[in-house]
């Protein structure tokens, strides 16, 4: 009887036992990595916008405060986005003929509103308040990054639970006083961990247990 | 008649019939998968099998596009037809483990004309428990970061003390370690299909799954270890997998779960319940192929001695739990008892009863145990009554518990009916499939059965 396999059968049987425990391993991988990547989290992409507005120059270079436009973001769950009336403000006066800035007049004009992409976009299974965030401390940086040093907008963070749910176990690393909430250059200082937990108290921070809870966020 | 049939049956009669020589066991069990047509009643069952599958598929689509409401679950009975068949479908499993393992270790040669399909059987049976929790979700491809701990993007994990999630681990390893058993156990056979079959493709087929088996005693030697240490891992697995699976109502406070007789009654039934499914396939089988000299009525006397064994067990807990509701004078187990006996489900209750405790009692006799027609009878009440005790666990408990505003009823609708008579057919479909392409008996195991294997040592001078 003639053989069925060819002598190399046997090398291809050893090299399927470690082409098994690859495939295993990068399936392994891919599923800890691809979720997480900017492809899929969209961190650090800028959307395209109607006006390429810039909040480095608005925020950073002019010093405008946040609550100049996000007038909402200490009294309602929602940081509005401003009307155009509020660019209007000051580009009723300055760049009045700026090109990039025709659709801003337009809008003025026909009286409707600029349609901005939404850059933070949280499934519509959670719940997320602002207000209640700001009233304990927590700065704009840390969950929007240095928005002061981006020219056009881009996610700082992935928003994703893992993200979120690490502040609400451990919110002293991240807390600082109410004063500093809108402050973009702020540093953390030595003893975070002591404040933190100074401002946790202070603050009447629910417990750990509570903001944990699944229906503190999915209500 | 009745004397050959008390000499097959004695202790020293052999397993197999006489007359058998290695040659004609290989060519009798080869030849039902080496042959180009199958018997008529084949393709009548496999068919009927293959429309059911067609069906559990549909009804599984439309599940997922409509959501659990098509199924007659709501609350309180928000466990309804998926827990039930999930534990009926897992508990028949049992068997295959039960024959390859225990009895393995036990030594009981016996065990080798049955252990290969029953193995089969085991895989197809918790394929289909396994299909149940996961529809049951709803939308199967976002719950496995509920049921599989990896590190998610949420941050957290399953809840490890739930016993549902050591359902999914027991469930897997169960799963696993049958199919590493079976296919372990198939590399002598795989071989001498490849060495038989004149096919070239179904060669090399064969000769893949052989993993280059050759026979030596090197190879012998390597497969008995590695055969006893897995059944070494099995057996373990026989009686944990029930255990958890039990584990799920009695961590629940509900009365009429929260027991600690389920465990053990819970492995006992499914061992029960395994050995009916066993013999509801083995009888059939052994006729359509003429296998009357591997599967002998020896076989059949034993398994119908386990069920009478393991039934007795079954029904012990049945009276026990009636017994401790009365003794414990708990007023919500009383009632429970008393709701089961009386309620709305009480011709549920009494024909479990019927096909689980009464039924079986006709295994004490010998004459019933070997009329093949009596014992199908009674393997066939044993096969409704686990799947009616399932039905009673699962909804007399939940549909009265404490507060009767939150008392109501459960009726399956069609959805519920389509995809367990779906599960049926597939269960069909993939055994007669098995039976079709690989040998449905050990046939090396068989031969080393026959008395020109037992070499005897040289006296020493």
């Amino acid at each position: 009887m003639s053989q069925i396999f060819t002598k190399n059968a046997n090398t291809l049987a050893r090299a399927s036992l470690v082409a098994v425990v690859l495939a295993g391993g990068v399936f392994g991988w891919l599923i800890v990595a691809v979720p997480r990547s900017d492809y899929i989290t969209r961190v650090d992409v800028p959307r395209p916008q109607p006006v390429p507005f810039s909040h480095k120059h608005h925020a950073g270079g002019m010093g405008i405060d946040c609550r100049y436009c996000h007038t909402t973001v200490e009294t309602s769950g929602f940081a509005n986005i401003p009307p155009t009336k509020t660019c209007m403000n000051c580009h009723s006066q300055l760049f009045t003929n700026a090109a990039l800035l025709e659709p801003v007049r337009a809008s003025f004009r026909n009286d409707t509103p600029l349609a901005w992409t939404r850059v933070h976009d949280l499934p519509d299974f959670v719940y997320f308040d602002h207000s209640i965030h700001v009233s304990k401390g927590v700065g704009c940086a840390t969950c929007h990054g240095r928005v002061d040093q981006m020219p056009l907008m881009y996610k700082e963070n992935t928003l994703q639970m893992e993200w979120c749910i690490n502040c609400h176990r451990h919110p002293e690393e991240f807390l600082r006083p109410r004063d500093q909430v809108f402050n973009m250059q702020y540093q953390p200082p030595a003893n975070q961990i002591e404040l933190g937990r100074r401002l946790v108290k202070e603050y009447n921070v629910a417990g750990v247990q509570q903001i944990t809870s699944c229906s503190t966020c999915h209500r | 008649m009745n004397e050959t049939r008390s000499s097959q049956l004695s202790p020293q009669a052999p397993i197999i019939a006489p007359g058998h020589t290695f040659g004609s066991v290989t060519d009798k069990i080869s030849s039902i998968v080496l042959t180009k047509s199958a018997p008529i009643p084949w393709y009548v069952a496999a068919f009927i099998g293959f429309l059911c599958t067609m069906m559990l598929f549909y009804a599984i689509t439309y599940l997922l596009l409509k959501g659990v409401g098509i199924w007659g679950v709501n609350i309180p009975i928000g466990w309804g037809f998926a827990i039930i068949n999930l534990v009926w479908w897992i508990g028949i499993g049992h068997a295959g483990t039960l024959i390859s393992a225990i009895l393995l270790l036990l030594n009981q040669k016996w065990r080798t004309s049955i252990n290969r399909f029953a193995e089969a059987m085991t895989i197809f049976a918790v394929m289909c428990a396994a299909l149940f929790p996961l529809i049951h979700t709803g939308r199967p491809w976002l719950a496995w970061y509920w049921l599989l701990p990896y590190p998610n993007t949420m941050g957290v994990w399953p809840q490890f003390r739930s016993p549902l999630i050591w359902d999914v681990f027991a469930i897997s390893t169960y799963a696993t370690v049958s199919v590493l058993f079976w296919l372990v156990g198939l590399i002598p056979d795989m071989a001498t299909l490849r060495d038989k079959t004149v096919h070239p493709l179904l060669k090399k087929v064969y000769g893949v799954a052989a993993l280059g088996w050759r026979g030596s005693a090197k190879h012998w030697s390597r497969y008995e270890t590695a055969y006893l240490l897995l059944a070494g891992l099995a057996t373990p697995l026989v009686i944990s997998v029930h255990s958890v699976i039990s584990f799920d109502f009695t961590i629940g406070i509900i009365p009429g779960w929260h027991s600690t007789i389920f465990p053990p009654y819970f492995v006992a039934g499914a061992i029960y319940a395994g050995f009916a499914m066993v013999l509801t396939l083995a009888i059939p089988l052994r006729a359509l192929y003429g296998l009357h000299d591997f599967i002998t009525m020896r076989h059949i006397d034993n398994m119908a001695k386990v069920m009478l064994v393991t039934g007795l067990i079954v029904f012990y807990g049945y009276n026990m739990e009636a017994f401790f509701a009365w003794y414990s004078a708990n007023q919500y187990e009383t009632f429970m008892v008393w709701n089961r006996m009386t309620g709305p489900y009480w011709p549920i209750y009494w024909s479990l009863i019927f096909c689980n405790g009464v039924a079986p009692q006709l295994l004490w006799f010998k004459k019933v145990r070997l009329n093949l027609k009596s014992l199908y009878a009674v393997t066939m009440a044993v096969n409704v009554g686990m799947w009616l005790e399932r039905f009673v666990i699962v909804v007399t408990s939940l549909h009265r518990d404490f507060v009767p505003s939150s008392w109501g009823m459960y009726y399956p609708t069609r959805w519920d009916w389509m995809t367990f008579i779906g599960t049926l057919g597939m269960f069909v479909m993939l055994m007669f499939l098995f039976v079709r392409v690989l040998p449905m008996i050990s046939i090396f195991e068989v031969r080393a059965l026959l008395p020109q294997a037992k070499v005897k040592e040289a006296p020493a001078e």
